[in-house]
């Protein structure tokens, strides 16, 4: 069993699971399932600066920063007590063109020659990492969601704004990995 | 309560909605939280195990070289939908008896604008949200730097939130 657990999760166990967490949240105690929020209630609670978007109660929603820590445990969990054996298996086509650009390490879950605290001052380094996190934290708000609060939470309650929030992550992505990548990878 | 206070507490909660939220009215001492813990905790088990928190996977997503993540993303989507469909129709009460609340999503621009600028981040770090805090469960400690530009990010959105175009 735990032999089996070790393995990499196909995507049916893991689709299953992550959509249960919407009712799971809902019934246990009436919470939305929603994960960039964390990000705002962090900003209320250390930085509110007597900003508006950051003046409300957030001890209310602390549970959402519970769950996060939860998600950062869970990660210690999977990476150091069922630890998957193996290297990465990735697919031929996109380990090909990352070689072409530079991207050396296919062993991890991330390629540590970029994400890295000894690349975190080179160029790349820095817009993977730097750059890149700030377009999350800044694009998921002004859009009011990320993955989970859109594409799984929203979508799972027929909204249409979350339908126009996916089209658009999806959209940028695609942007973002055919047209600009190639570049980034390259710096 | 003077009317002009009713509109500015409806206000505030219209803003507060637009992230998603404890629809809860029973106030709870802080250990009741500690069950959300538990529950980050299984879905960051799920997250790692799936690798779903790997910057390949979503690569090989935007690049349509792999099932995986559409399988996953797909997968959630549909189990959700049938979950909050039960709830809806047998009007299912929480543990505690209250009603289950669903707040619906706001339109604005910034659902189009703000999209497409996480798009981009999404393909560049390989991370949504969730992601970031299993990685750095993970062991890749230099994501606490990524993690606390999202959070730098964010605040910077509060900050120009009247000027930007919504």
């Amino acid at each position: 069993m735990l032999e089996l657990l070790k393995q990499p999760w196909p995507w049916y166990v893991a689709g299953v699971l992550i959509g249960l967490t919407v009712p799971a949240l809902l019934l246990i105690g009436n919470k939305s399932f929603g994960i960039s929020s964390s990000l705002r209630h962090i900003c209320a609670a250390c930085i509110p600066a007597n900003i508006k978007f950051f003046k409300y109660d957030w001890k209310k929603e602390s549970w959402n920063l519970f769950f996060v820590g939860g998600v950062a445990i869970g990660g210690v969990i999977a990476s150091f007590v069922l630890t998957n054996p193996n290297p990465m298996v990735i697919a031929e086509g996109t380990k090909e063109a990352l070689a072409a650009h530079n991207v050396k390490d296919f062993e991890h879950l991330l390629p540590t020659d970029i994400f890295s605290w000894n690349s975190l001052l080179t160029l790349r380094g820095f817009i993977f990492m730097v750059v890149g996190g700030f377009m999350v934290g800044f694009g998921t708000r002004y859009a009011g969601g990320c993955t989970s609060g859109h594409a799984i939470m929203g979508l799972s309650n027929l909204q249409l704004p979350s339908l126009i929030a996916t089209c658009c992550f999806m959209a940028g992505g695609f942007i973002m990995t055919w047209l600009i990548l190639p570049f980034l990878l390259n710096l | 309560m003077t009317t002009e206070n009713t509109k500015t507490i409806e206000n505030d909660e219209f803003e507060l909605k637009a992230t998603c939220i404890n629809n809860s009215e029973i106030k709870k001492p802080w250990t009741a939280n500690l069950v959300y813990a538990f529950m980050g905790m299984l879905f960051g088990i799920v997250f790692v195990k799936a690798e779903i928190v790997s910057w390949f996977r979503i690569q090989e997503m935007f690049r349509f070289e792999s099932f995986h993540m559409y399988g996953v993303i797909g997968t959630a989507v549909v189990v959700g939908m049938i979950s909050v469909f039960i709830i809806k129709k047998y009007k299912l009460k929480t543990l505690d008896g209250e009603q289950v609340v669903l707040t619906p999503k706001t339109y604005n621009k910034g659902v189009i604008i703000g999209g497409l600028i996480f798009g981009l981040g999404w393909a560049i770090t390989g991370a949504c949200p969730g992601p970031l805090f299993a990685q750095i469960g993970s062991g890749y400690t230099v994501i606490i730097v990524t993690f606390l530009s999202a959070v730098t990010g964010t605040w910077v959105y509060g900050y120009f939130q009247d000027k930007l175009p919504h």
